[in-house]
């Protein structure tokens, strides 16, 4: 009996232990000194993310449904794909709040680097430094698959090849093929729509 | 928008920074948030039960009652909440609908008094969730046919301007309506019941003379017979040509089962009037008078149960099939065994498969008629085995048969309800997801009248303008709008709003020939969907006040309805938008017309170009809508403006 109890045990422990995965966030003290939001934003941002997600980290499943309930038309799914690793810093395959708040405390209130810092991060998607033309083809087509099919004019499929091909025009001075991080931020603080296009979020939240 | 995933539209508006460096084209302008106030606590008091939560969270919603203006009229100044005179426990889940998204119907919960307190707050029934949705339509479906029980008793009453026609057709398909109408139900099934007693005592042989062999009844007795007949036949077919008058549908009255019945019970005897006694037909005569069985079926008017087996027959076909498909195969096997086994005994009945399919379907039903016998020792082996495995075949399915008839009729209409459920659910998300591309066409069209009145200084004209937007919508039309600008497309939605294929090549004639030409007319599918497209907010169906749904030409008139002034400023609007339409509409037409290369330079000019395909059906009133002053196409945003 007593055996059979222990094993009726340790099942029930396996399955306690698979169904409370959470995530209980750091402090708000410590959030408000990570990032640049007050208290009170703190307090709604993570009433918003709790509700959709109860157990404290986002998935990528859950993060690209989320993401892909506001592009209809099209298929967010690649481009939510880049931006979940552009904010699970650790790589460790779920977002936390903590990494969320973060990201965004750069989006919104960060310098106008730091936020061409971040966007460079997500281009760059093997984290390697460089943005090669394979890795911007790959955002390039994930961002017009977005749009979805029925556009107008219609996109057709050699766009994204040449929108990328524009961008290392502009971007990639020395011609060697690949955008470092400084002909980045020094082409883009050299365009006029690009800083103001940097600014326009401010006010989010 | 799902109510939980809107507090992540700051969140999205964000990320749109990755898409920043890559766009060529400057961005739109953010929507500006106007009086923008920290969140507060609202206290709702209903009945005395005070709810408080996040105004925000009332305000996700904002064509039901707590999320607009409309709660102001119950706002108590003096006590500082909003007070409603309502049931509290219902208030329970229509709060947890803004909470969650999700509304659910609680199964305690008498179905009137909920669809009161959902119509009173202006939330739709149809956007009950999966999980409470069948319930609450079982509840409703037996709430309205108990209604309508209700009704039909207080229904005898005859309805005063029903023609004789109608009351009629009222009579046959309900004797209780009236004593004329049971009358007559009585007296048919009277004759039926004749007729089918004339049709077997026929065939009884009567006593014989003495000298002279048996004779049936029918040819002892044959004016009498023939005059009961005749007298039926009449009968049936004076009912027949009244249930065909009086029938509301000629067409579908003829091709229903009863009339076809009811033609077959009559036609031996009008066929046997018409033939002679020719000797060579009258075998094929004799078998036409088996269709006078046929009387009995008529039967089934009269009785409901006959009616459904008919139907649960009807709906077990499949399983019947296979058990008859399965008994053939068993059959043939074990005839062609027998026949086998028994070809080399001598006097031996087995004379083909055929004929021993007879001893094995006696067999393995148990009848054992004894008629055929086998003689072989390997015969009577298999012939043993045949019995006892027809003990199996037969008796195993029948009781799966009987489960699988309530099964089957049950799970059939549960089947239906859960298709007819995911059609619904289907399309309410279809709807959404239009509601949602349609608002933001809308709202980008008011973003334009908005930049034109703006130029002309009406301020009033656009506060009205800006108020059928929330917030949360233009910003997420600004959102979109950002992704526009980067692609450098625009969204066109004909597909998603029809669901129809429209022709690519036709799209881009009809963009070449109407050109700067009258405004396409509205798709049918929209304005048929008035009352339930919308954003994924719900929408009150019965409410008029929807600026919202319609991305067509009438409707982007429907905000202009309120205010007068706006055909000015549609002139105005087609003054200023024609030029740049011109420069551009020849890259435009470029692009059309040959692959050229993306030209970066010339669409600065950033005029984007939204045309609405004309649908196959094209609604005449559409163009009539149109005022007769701007022929220009409907062009969304010139923000080099």
């Amino acid at each position: 009996n007593h055996a059979l109890m222990g094993s009726y045990e340790n099942s029930s422990d396996s399955d306690l232990e698979l169904s409370t995965v959470r995530h209980q966030p750091e402090g708000l003290d410590q959030l408000q000194a990570q990032t640049k939001f007050t208290r009170k934003e703190l307090q709604s941002l993570y009433r918003g993310f709790k509700n959709e997600c109860p157990s404290g980290l986002v998935d990528e499943e859950t993060f690209k449904s989320i993401y892909s309930q506001f592009f209809p038309q099209g298929d967010a799914t690649t481009y939510a794909h880049f931006l979940f690793n552009a904010f699970d810093m650790d790589r460790n395959g779920s977002i936390r709040f903590e990494d969320f708040v973060i990201g965004l405390s750069v989006l919104l209130r960060g310098s106008v680097t730091e936020k061409l810092n971040w966007a460079f991060n997500l281009y760059d998607i093997n984290k390697d430094g460089y943005i090669t033309k394979e890795e911007m083809l790959a955002i390039m087509k994930s961002i017009y698959d977005m749009m979805g099919r029925y556009t107008y004019p219609c996109v057709r499929d050699e766009a994204p090849s040449e929108h990328v091909d524009k961008f290392f025009q502009k971007m990639d001075r020395n011609r060697d093929g690949v955008v470092t991080i400084e002909e980045f931020i020094e082409t883009c603080q050299k365009d006029e729509n690009i800083m103001n296009s940097m600014q326009l979020f401010e006010n989010v939240i | 928008m799902a109510a939980g995933v809107a507090a992540w539209l700051p969140f999205a508006r964000a990320a749109a920074i990755g898409w920043m460096p890559v766009a060529n084209l400057p961005m739109p302008v953010a929507p500006a948030e106007k009086n923008k106030r920290q969140d507060e606590l609202i206290i709702l008091n209903v009945s005395g039960r005070r709810f408080q939560t996040w105004r925000n969270t009332l305000d996700r919603y904002p064509d039901t009652l707590l999320g607009s203006s409309e709660k102001e009229f119950f706002y108590n100044e003096e006590t500082k909440e909003y007070f409603f005179d309502r049931d509290p426990d219902v208030f329970r889940s229509v709060l947890n609908f803004y909470r969650t998204g999700k509304l659910h119907y609680p199964r305690y919960e008498c179905i009137s008094s909920y669809d009161e307190e959902l119509a009173f707050f202006g939330i739709v029934p149809e956007i009950i969730g999966d999980c409470c949705y069948e319930e609450y339509k079982d509840r409703k479906r037996e709430n309205a046919e108990r209604l309508m029980d209700d009704q039909e008793d207080n229904k005898d009453a005859k309805l005063p301007n029903m023609t004789f026609r109608e009351t009629m057709w009222r009579a046959f398909e309900n004797p209780h309506t009236s004593t004329m109408a049971l009358v007559f139900y009585y007296v048919t099934g009277f004759f039926i019941a004749v007729s089918v007693i004339t049709n077997v005592v026929e065939t009884v042989p009567c006593g014989s003379a003495p000298n002279q062999k048996e004779v049936p009844c029918g040819e002892r007795y044959t004016v009498a017979f023939f005059c009961m007949d005749t007298a039926c036949v009449m009968i049936f077919t004076v009912e027949y040509l009244m249930r065909l008058f009086a029938a509301p549908s000629r067409y579908r009255f003829m091709r229903s089962v009863m009339s076809i019945i009811d033609v077959v019970a009559i036609l031996p005897y009008y066929i046997g009037l018409v033939m002679t006694d020719n000797e060579d037909v009258s075998g094929a005569f004799v078998t036409l008078r088996v269709f006078r069985v046929f009387r009995i079926f008529k039967f089934s008017r009269h009785s409901q149960g006959l009616r459904i087996l008919g139907y649960t027959l009807k709906s077990c076909a499949s399983e019947l099939g296979f058990l008859l498909f399965s008994l053939t195969m068993a059959i043939i096997i074990f005839a062609t065994v027998m026949f086998y086994a028994e070809k080399g005994s001598s006097s031996s009945k087995f004379t083909s498969i055929p004929a021993s399919f007879w001893y094995t379907i006696v067999t393995m039903t148990t009848l054992g008629y004894g008629d055929m016998v086998p003689k072989t020792i390997a015969g009577k082996i298999f012939g043993s085995i045949c019995s006892l495995s027809g003990v199996l075949v037969i008796a195993l399915p029948v009781p799966v048969i009987v489960s699988n008839f309530s099964r089957i009729y049950h799970q059939n209409q549960r089947a239906d309800k859960r298709r007819a459920q995911k059609k619904a659910r289907l399309a309410r998300i279809r709807i959404s997801k239009t509601g949602s591309s349609n608002a933001f066409l809308h709202s980008k069209r008011n973003g334009l009248f908005n930049e034109a009145l703006e130029l002309t200084g009406s301020t009033e004209d656009e506060k009205r303008l800006s108020k059928s937007t929330s917030l949360l919508e233009s910003q997420h039309h600004h959102l979109l709008h950002c992704l526009e600008k980067t692609t450098v497309s625009v969204l066109a939605l004909s597909h998603i709003l029809n669901h129809e294929f429209v022709d690519e090549q036709y799209y881009q004639q009809s963009y070449l020939e109407g050109g700067l030409q009258n405004y396409p007319s509205r798709s049918p599918s929209l304005s048929s969907q008035d009352g339930v497209t919308g954003t994924c907010c719900t929408r009150r169906t019965k409410k008029h006040h929807t600026p919202l749904p319609n991305a067509s030409a009438p409707a982007h008139m429907q905000p202009l309805t309120h205010t007068h002034t706006h055909p000015q400023g549609l002139q105005e609007l087609s003054t200023i938008h024609i030029q740049p339409l011109s420069t551009s509409r020849s890259s435009l037409n470029m692009r059309v017309d040959e692959p050229a290369p993306l030209n970066c330079q010339s669409s600065q000019i950033t005029t984007a170009i939204i045309s609405i395909p004309t649908p196959p059906v094209t609604t005449p009133e559409g163009d009539a809508h149109l005022p007769a002053g701007p022929t220009h196409q409907n062009v969304v945003k010139v923000s080099a403006l």
